[in-house]
């Protein structure tokens, strides 16, 4: 019975723990996230033994249910709060507080309401020379469709336009890893969809390592090379579903919607209470590398 | 459009003094009304006419103008100092947030008294007093913005690795802008208030001693025409001040549409 559940996984290329998020090994991974365990002040343990290698351009999507930690992962992995246990690297390097080489999309736009459009994009530049900076803005509001929009406060945009400047306020500082906290959640499918396509253009142009949390097995599938499902209470990874597919993907191909039922199979699994798959055991947890 | 809308609603919010002023114009006219507690609007105008013209009412008016300018300025910087650091170091605010708190809830005219015992009638009382008003709102104001400031905007200032000092600059210092001026436009009135108070506590020039001057001398024109001069004075202070400050605002449609 355990066999032939291992080999239905195996046949919808769900990959076992043991190597589930591992990459070919010569290249060196850009973002790994080591052994990273969160509980905060108030004694919740919100991660547990988060084991994680993203390469150089990859797109990971974070998927699972709600509480289950991708927040706190996001949040440990951009500096903003502190791990209890393991190690955050970017490039190799120690992240303990915010860094030039992450950026960070949250959930909202977060848009400085006393800035103007270009002010925002611009917010993170302070130490260009003023003719590189605007140039520069410029550049990223075109990629995102609102060059017509910088001398525009902020309260004037729509949602989506509002979360596009957000987006180019991160990819304008070119960061190597960029983090979105389901970016797109608060918008409309068709929105969405546009936005989709701005930033697999904005990827496309300088490549940076994405690690996107998103509740949308469509977005997932869309955007990721790789799905990662989360286990609530306390969160950890659980499997991974590796998408595979060639891009611009379409979402009316038969292999697109093989790729989102696969992903519905491990999310489905992932919410089945734990007792059908053992705990993590240490050896099982530092297997990755 | 909607300017007319708006010139239109002013024009309608002028229509019952204009027609009680009418009105009690032609009481007074007719003999039906002797006018002598209360005067006609043309004797009214006529004194007002005459002060200006003898410049005695600029004289007043600047006296005035002085006392609550100096008294704003100390008493809006105090508030601001003070919220700032209670705002930002707890021990400070567990130490003396709770005795400010005491002493706001004090009515303004108690301390006319012992200012006048300590300091005497001439003009440091006066300036203290009003300084007194004009610190209480700005002192709240400044501490409860810079308390909720949105966690979430300082966060993206961290993600750009923005200094201590930079931080202040960029985030927090916009972000408590808008109800720092609020309190202060509030002190701004408080203080008007205030300087009525001052005044009345002995002074030789200034609109409040014009006040005085007219209840023992019963003069009510004199009384009436001091107070719609307070009414003027207030009211262009105000309107210079968010003239001043409005460019400050300009992205914050809430604070503008309803000053
Ligand atoms: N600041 C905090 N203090 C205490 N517990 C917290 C804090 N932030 C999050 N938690 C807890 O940690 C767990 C994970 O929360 P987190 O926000 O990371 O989940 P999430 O996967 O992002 O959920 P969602 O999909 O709803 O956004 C939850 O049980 C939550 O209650
Ligand atoms: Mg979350």
């Amino acid at each position: 019975m355990a066999g032939s559940g291992l080999k239905w996984r195996a046949e919808r290329g769900i990959v076992r723990r043991r190597d589930a998020h591992a990459m070919p090994a010569r290249e060196t991974p850009v973002l790994t996230v080591d052994d990273l365990s969160k509980i905060y002040a108030d004694g919740t343990q919100a991660l547990s033994g988060i084991t994680l290698a993203v390469r150089q351009g990859e797109i990971v999507a974070l998927i699972g249910g709600s509480g289950c930690g991708k927040t706190t992962l996001l949040r440990l992995i951009a500096g903003l709060d502190q791990a209890t246990r393991g190690a955050v690297q970017v490039d190799g390097e120690t992240i303990r507080a915010p860094h030039p080489s992450i950026g960070v999309v949250f959930q909202e736009p977060r848009l400085l309401p006393w800035l103007d459009v270009a002010g925002n994009v611009g917010f993170g530049l302070a130490d260009l020379p003023r003719s590189e900076r605007r140039t520069r803005v410029s550049r990223a509001l075109e990629r995102v469709g609102l060059a017509e929009h910088g001398g525009r406060w902020p309260r004037e945009l729509s949602g989506g336009q509002q979360q596009r400047v957000a987006i180019a306020r991160a990819f304008v500082a070119q960061p190597r890893v960029l983090l979105l906290d389901e970016p797109f959640s608060a918008l409309d499918a068709f929105t969405r969809k546009g936005l989709h396509d701005q930033l697999l253009d904005l990827w496309a142009e300088s490549k940076p390592t994405i690690l996107i949390v998103t509740h949308d097995v469509g977005e997932a599938v869309t955007l990721a090379d790789r799905v990662v499902v989360m286990r609530p209470r306390p969160g950890r990874l659980d499997e991974t579903v590796a998408i595979g597919l060639a891009r611009p993907r379409e979402p009316v191909a038969a292999t697109y919607e093989e790729a989102v039922r696969r992903v519905l199979a491990a999310l489905d699994h992932s919410l089945r209470p734990a007792a059908t798959k053992p705990p993590p055991t240490p050896e099982t947890r530092a297997s990755w590398w | 459009m909607p300017l007319l809308r708006r010139g239109g609603r002013a024009g309608l919010g002028l229509l019952l003094p204009l027609v009680l002023a009418a009105g009690w114009e032609i009481a007074v006219a007719t003999g039906a009304a002797s006018g002598r507690l209360l005067p006609p609007p043309s004797r009214i105008g006529a004194t007002l006419w005459a002060l200006a013209v003898s410049g005695d009412l600029w004289m007043h008016v600047e006296a005035t103008l002085i006392r609550v300018g100096l008294g704003f300025l100390c008493g809006a910087a105090a508030g601001i100092v003070a919220g700032a650091l209670v705002a930002t170091i707890p021990a400070l605010r567990w130490l003396i947030d709770p005795s400010l708190q005491a002493l706001r809830a004090v009515p303004s005219l108690a301390w006319v008294p012992l200012f006048i015992l300590w300091f005497g009638i001439l003009e440091t009382p006066k300036v203290l007093l009003i300084a007194v008003g004009v610190f209480f709102p700005v002192y709240v104001g400044v501490s409860g913005a810079i308390a909720s400031v949105d966690r979430k905007l300082v966060e993206v200032g961290r993600i750009f690795r923005l200094s201590r000092f930079a931080l202040a600059r960029r985030i927090l210092l916009p972000a408590v802008l808008p109800a720092t001026l609020v309190g202060l436009r509030t002190g701004l009135g408080l203080g008007f208030l205030f300087v009525v108070a001052a005044e009345l506590m002995g002074a030789s020039e200034g609109l409040g001693y014009l006040l005085v001057d007219g209840q023992q001398f019963s003069k009510p024109d004199q009384i009436v025409a001091a107070i719609i001069a307070f009414a003027l004075v207030g009211k262009a202070a105000d309107m210079a001040l968010v003239t001043l400050t409005s460019p400050l605002t300009r992205w914050q449609d809430t604070v503008r549409d309803s000053l």
